[in-house]
Parts: structure tokens; sequence; C-alpha cells
């Protein structure tokens, strides 16, 4: 299983490899093909290599934008995420990451695009140049090319007499190609962090002008101004004889006229199927925004949390999931993801939302949790929503132990896990791997427990009234307090009952010793795997790490604790 | 919509149009192609554009994530006034410098981009926006001494604050320390590994 961690931590860096070999492979193969090509020798005359990183970096650029559309399919992925036989463990870790996928699959298109602009430009120029009246020998020859009937032009700028923004303004390829950058620089100028936390809405409006580049994009090669040799005037003329013999041209049998065409149109067979697939995409979202989403039950905590339990057709959860919600009434273009709090043996699904932004303090409001009367349920706002998504926490389950720490508000997919422990609890037939779960919770606000503390104490009655009170082992760490509170506890000491959440189990005060921790655990389970999950900052997940690769012990017949990095 | 600034938009617009005027002009200059003047202009206007553009303004709500080592071009930009701080001006201003650019080809792209980054800075002008240096506050030096009030009347190990108000008579034997020496609830070790 040590295995599996080196090759979780490492597939993304194997994934991002792949994707740039290709990239480069691409490139250097058509920049080689497009320099040594004979049916290009004469373009080569005028235009020199700026022809091949042109092209070179077309190729690489109709590469990106098949990829583009497909990271933000978020429907695919669940799809993916579902059919559990070919996405397990670290292949579906790497579905979590697809935004990151997107954006350096952006990052790979600007790129490319500015290696295009910039060389086609200099192609441009170079056509513009060899119709000059100073230009001679053969690229002035070829320039002339086309003038007659019976010939067909190589070089798309006919005459000296125009100047090259004329001529890009008037070719189909000029006029796509200036709509297509304007649109990915409005596009990413407009997608930076700031722009996005500061208004989601410009973000999303102006990303939807990739249509415009798509739509730019597959009719960008219909002017088919990339000419080279056809096949049959390769036959008859010879290219290696003639470039020496242009006096030749006209008089000898042995170099005719050469004859040129246009490259067809390739961008669009690369985009069509993502294009269908995203078109796709976008029918099952609103789909299931028309879905209907029932309130069933609307509890406002007092410490600011929103707790909502939701109903709809077909929903099917799994611990540690989250979903996507959308208030129309509030925003018709954000939606939001929370954490799935309830099990999935509930008949409903359920969220706790906490007023933390202007989203979820309308939200909250609109649920009238600001302690105005009780709303009725025809007057609540329509919810949309979508999912669920995301990597379930059912890894819990694979190992005979497991270790469930959480900070502040990282507990919500725990309290789905430890809800769907309390109900399979119940069910004493099913035979589990599962025998102790170690659940350790850092909070610094006692006044965020109350809901959760209601959960632990149910479960703590339910196991001890099925004989499974060592089943479950929880220990809290309150990380701040005043000087009020520490009176209070201190004078409560000696009581059964802890004095801030009522549990048995005693509340502990100040961070947790990860040392002690760790070590107890490997002691009082000498030779098991030891699943280890965590939810939380990054600097406690090192720490965590540490002692996950400190404590595990080097005999593979020992104790070890593996580390799952999952991102909820 | 919840009400953006305009002008953050607008400042990252012009920003990416300083550097596409700088590497168009460089393509120009360096292939020497006709009216290359028009490139080293460009490399110029270019640099101007990003050397004013790279300060970010400070927002009107919330604070301002500053770019990296911007403080010391915020010094030379808040000294133009209102040449800088007005964005009727900073719209006129791209406007202006983006015309010549459009008539070379190379740079035509860049005289696009920083039309439109000057139409939304007319946008934002037009919404009362305008550029506010973000200031750096000065560190404030420790008052040494200056919240000692009263020095304590016990040694320690002194109970909490509220015990501590009791009436004056237990100030006679203040010198002792009420009750044992202080126990620690949870035993207390290192945490070194």
């Amino acid at each position: 299983m040590m295995g599996c961690w080196i090759l979780s931590e490492s597939l993304s860096i194997i994934l991002v490899l792949s994707w740039l070999g290709v990239n480069l492979y691409l490139f250097i193969d058509t920049f080689r093909w497009y320099e040594e090509e004979e049916s290009f020798l004469y373009t080569r005359v005028i235009l020199g290599s700026t022809l091949a990183w042109a092209r070179a970096s077309a190729v690489c650029l109709n590469f990106n934008c098949m990829l583009i559309l497909l990271p933000i399919s978020r429907n695919l992925l669940s799809l993916m995420r579902g059919t559990s036989s070919c996405f397990r463990g670290p292949w579906r870790r790497q579905l979590d990451k697809n935004l990151k996928f997107h954006k350096l699959v952006a990052y790979g298109i600007a790129m490319n695009a500015t290696i295009h602009v910039s060389a086609h430009l200099c192609n441009l120029e170079h056509y513009h140049w060899s119709q000059s009246p100073e230009a001679e020998g053969l690229a002035a020859a070829l320039s002339k090319l086309g003038d007659s009937p019976d010939e067909t032009y190589l070089n798309p700028i006919r005459t000296f007499h125009t100047n090259t923004i004329t001529e890009l303004l008037t070719t189909v390829a000029g006029i796509t190609g200036l709509l297509i950058s304007l649109a990915l620089i409005l596009i990413m100028t407009s997608s930076t962090e700031l722009i996005r936390q500061a208004s989601y809405e410009l973000f999303w409006c102006t990303h939807h002008v990739f249509i415009i580049f798509l739509i730019g994009l597959a009719v960008h090669g219909a002017g088919r101004i990339v000419r080279g040799q056809t096949a049959e005037s390769l036959l008859l003329h010879n290219v290696t004889f003639c470039r020496e013999h242009l006096a030749e041209w006209q008089t000898a049998a042995r170099c005719p006229v050469p004859q040129f065409s246009g490259k067809e149109p390739s961008a669009w067979k690369w985009v069509l199927g993502p294009v269908v697939l995203y078109a796709c995409e976008r029918i099952i979202r609103f789909w299931r925004f028309q879905q209907e989403v029932v309130i069933t039950k609307v509890v406002s905590h007092p410490s600011g949390v929103l707790e909502l339990h939701m109903k709809k057709r077909d929903f099917k959860m799994a611990p540690g999931q989250y979903v996507l919600i959308q208030c129309p009434s509030i925003s018709s273009l954000e939606w939001h993801p929370f954490t799935l709090t309830s099990a999935p043996q509930e008949d409903f699904f359920s969220v706790h939302i906490r007023a933390a932004g202007d989203w979820t303090e309308a939200l909250c409001k609109a649920f009238g949790a600001e302690g105005q009367a009780l709303k009725e349920p025809w007057s609540l706002p329509r919810l949309a929503v979508d999912g669920p998504f995301g990597a379930a926490l059912t890894d819990v389950f694979h190992y005979p132990v497991s270790m469930c720490i959480a900070t502040g508000i990282g507990v919500t997919p725990f309290a789905s896990l430890l809800k769907s422990i309390w109900y399979q609890c119940c069910e004493s037939q099913t035979q589990w791997k599962l025998s102790k779960v170690y659940f350790y919770w850092i909070c610094r606000d006692p006044g965020a427990f109350e809901w959760f503390a209601d959960l632990l104490l149910s479960l703590e009655t339910r196991m001890s009234e099925h004989a499974k009170t060592h089943f479950l082992s929880y220990h809290i760490f309150l990380t701040g307090w005043d000087e009020n509170q520490a009176f209070h506890i201190a004078l409560h000491w000696d009581e059964n009952t802890d004095v801030i959440t009522g549990l048995r189990q005693k509340t502990f005060y100040g961070r947790p010793n990860w040392n002690h921790e760790f070590r107890q655990v490997a002691y009082s389970h000498p030779s098991s795997n030891i699943g280890v999950f965590f939810c939380g900052p990054k600097a406690l997940s090192k720490i965590i790490q540490r002692m996950c690769r400190l404590y595990s012990s080097a005999d593979p017949r020992g104790v070890h604790f593996h580390y799952n990095r999952e991102s909820f | 919509m919840r009400q953006i600034e305009w002008a953050m938009w607008a400042n990252e617009q012009a920003l990416a149009s300083g550097l596409i005027l700088i590497t168009g002009g460089i393509v120009a200059t360096a292939g020497q192609f006709a009216q290359w003047y028009l490139g080293t202009y460009s490399i110029a206007a270019g640099v101007l554009i990003c050397l004013l553009e790279y300060p970010r303004g400070k927002r009107r709500k919330g604070s301002t994530m500053e770019r990296c080592g911007q403080k010391y071009l915020t010094r030379v930009v808040k000294v133009f006034g209102p040449l800088t701080s007005n964005y009727y001006i900073r719209a006129f201003l791209h406007l202006g410098l983006s015309v010549p650019a459009g008539f070379l080809l190379a740079t035509i792209l860049g005289t696009a981009c920083l039309a439109i980054a000057s139409s939304i800075y007319l946008l934002a002008a037009v919404q009362g926006e305008q550029w506010t240096p973000i200031e750096t506050k000065p560190k404030e030096r420790p008052q040494v001494g200056g919240t000692i009030k009263q020095p304590p009347s016990n040694p320690p190990p002194r109970p909490p604050a509220e015990a501590r108000k009791k009436p004056s008579e237990e100030e006679e034997g203040a010198g002792v320390p009420v009750g044992g020496p202080q126990e620690n609830p949870m035993p207390v070790t290192d945490e070194v590994v």
C-alpha cells in the first residue's frame, strides 16, 4: 500500500508530463515535417522557418483546444467516477484536480497562440515583401504565379500596393484570427483570481466568449491560405532541379509551372467531439436545474449555521461528497459547493451552511435564520442542486482501523461518515473489516460544537445500546477559550459529563500532542494497516503526514499508517 | 450582479495590452518590417502602460491584494496626482496611446486590447471610481511601559481576574499564595520529536 501513496503523489506529475510530452511531440514532429516536406519547399522560399513555427504551434493549439472543454464537464467526470471498475483510488483523485488541468491547458493555449500569431505576422510581412519591386529571384517569380488563368497562386497577397493590415482584414483567416485572439485575451484577463473572487458573474459571463473562440477556430482555416504544391505537380515538376533553373521554367519540359493548393481546415475535426460532449453537459446541467428539490426541514442553529434537509428524485450519495447549490432568487449564476452532512441511508440529504460571505448570508436570511418569525414552506426560495460530486470517504471502511482528523468546519464530511457508521451499526449482520475508528476534532470556537454535539451524543448512546462502546473513540480539542470559560471549566472539572459538549468523553484543551496520539494508536494496534483521513489546513496536513511516516514500522508485518490525501 | 469595481478588470486588461504591445513591437523591430519605427514606439508605449498599471489601486470595499513589489511604483504613480488617479484621463490616455500602434500589423492586436481596456476604464470613471494608492501602514512602535498601569500586588500564582477583585482585607495575607501549588489537569509533555 506504500506504493499506492507514491503512485497517487506522482500520478499528477506523470499526467502533466504526459500532456507536455504529447505537446512537444506534436510540435517537433509538425515542425520537422514543414521544414523538410517537398511540397512546401517553394512556400519556404518565401516564408522561411516561420511557416514551420506557425504550423507546429497550430497543431498544438488544436490539441489543447480539444482538451480544454473536457475537464469542466463535471457531469461527464461524475460518470467516469461512478464506473468504479476503471477509476479506483489514485485515478479518482486526479479527477478532482480537473480545474487545475483546465488552467494548465489554458496556459498551453496562450503560449502556443503567442507563437502562432507572431509567426503568422512575420509570414504576412514576408508575403507582402516578396511582391515588392525590389524582390528578386525565386521568391519574386513564385509570387507572380497565379496571374495567368492556368496558374494557381502561391502568395495570397497579390500586389505590393496594399498594406498588410488591409490584407489581414480582408481574409477569413485574418479576421477570425483577430477575433479569436481578442476572445482569448478577454477570457484570460477576466479569469484572474482577483476578478473571480471580486465578481464571479463577470468571470462567468466573459468566459462564455469561448463560444466565439470555438466558432472562429473552426472557420479560421477556411480561407486555405497556407499553400503547398499539389501532388500531381510534384510528379511533373522536380523541385530540387527546377529551383536552380528558374530561367527554364516556361521553356523546359522538365519544369512546368508548379501548381498549388491550400491546406484544408482541420481544427474542426479536433474540437467537434469535445464540443458535442460539452453541449450535452450543459443540457444535463439545465435538466438538473429544472429538477425539483423539495426542502423538507430547515434548522437554524444558534452558531449561525443553517441546516437544510432536501429531497430530490434519484439522488444517490456517498459520505464525503459535495453538492453544488444555486438559489435563483439570490443569484442566477452562482453555484456554491457544500459538503453533504447526511448519511446515504437516510431518505433525505442535508447540508450545513455557515454565513461566511454575501451569498451565504443572503441565503440564511432568505430561510429565516435571522430569528424572525417562522417561514411558511411555500415562501421559501427555490433551490437547484447539482451533484453529488467529489471523492467519497468510503475508503474508511476498507481499513481495519481508521483515524479521522478534522479541524473546525472540516468536520462536515466526517459528520456524514459518522452518521453512516451509526446506521450501519444497527445492521449488525454485516461483517465489517473496520473494527475501530478514532475521531479527532480540533476546534477553536465552542459555539460551533453544538450542532455536531447532538450527533456525537446520539452516536454515543447508540453505541452503548449495541454494546459497541469501544468501536468509536473520539477526542475533541478546544483550542480557544477566554478566562471566564476557563474558570467555568475548572469549576466543573470533576463531573461525569463534559461541561461544554455534555458528552461522556471529556474535551481536551489546547492542541493535540500528535506524538502521543500516534504512539498510543500504534501501541494498541501493533500489526494493522491504519488509514488516516484528514480535512483541514495544509500546515497540519504536513504534520500528520510526518507522524504517519514516523510511526509506521519498517517491518512489513508491523503497524502501517496510510495517509489518505483527500480534498473535500 | 454584485457591484464590481470595473477598474479591477480594466487594470488587468490594460496590463495585458501593454505586454502584447511590447511583444508585437519586438517582432516588428526585430523583423525590420515596413514602418518598424512604429514597433519601437509600441515597445515604449507598452513599457509606459505596464509601469502605470502595475500598482493596483485600493478597492472601495475590503482589502486589496498587492502585486509583488508594487509599493515602489505606487510612490511614483502617486506623484502625478489627478493625472493618474482620474480614470477619465486614463481612458483617454490609453485610447491615444493605442492609435499609432494601430497602423502596424504586428501591434494591431495590442491596439484592439488597449482600446477595450480604455472603454472599461471609461465605464469605471462613469461609475465614479478612482485610483487610490495602497498606503503601507507605518509600523507601530510598541510603547515601552505604556500599558503598565498598576503593577500587580500579589506574587504568582495568582487567582483569575474576577477573584482578584476581592475586598482589601484579603490583601493582608497577600504575600501567601492561595491554595497549593498549581496542578495541571492534564499531564504536559513537550512536543519534541
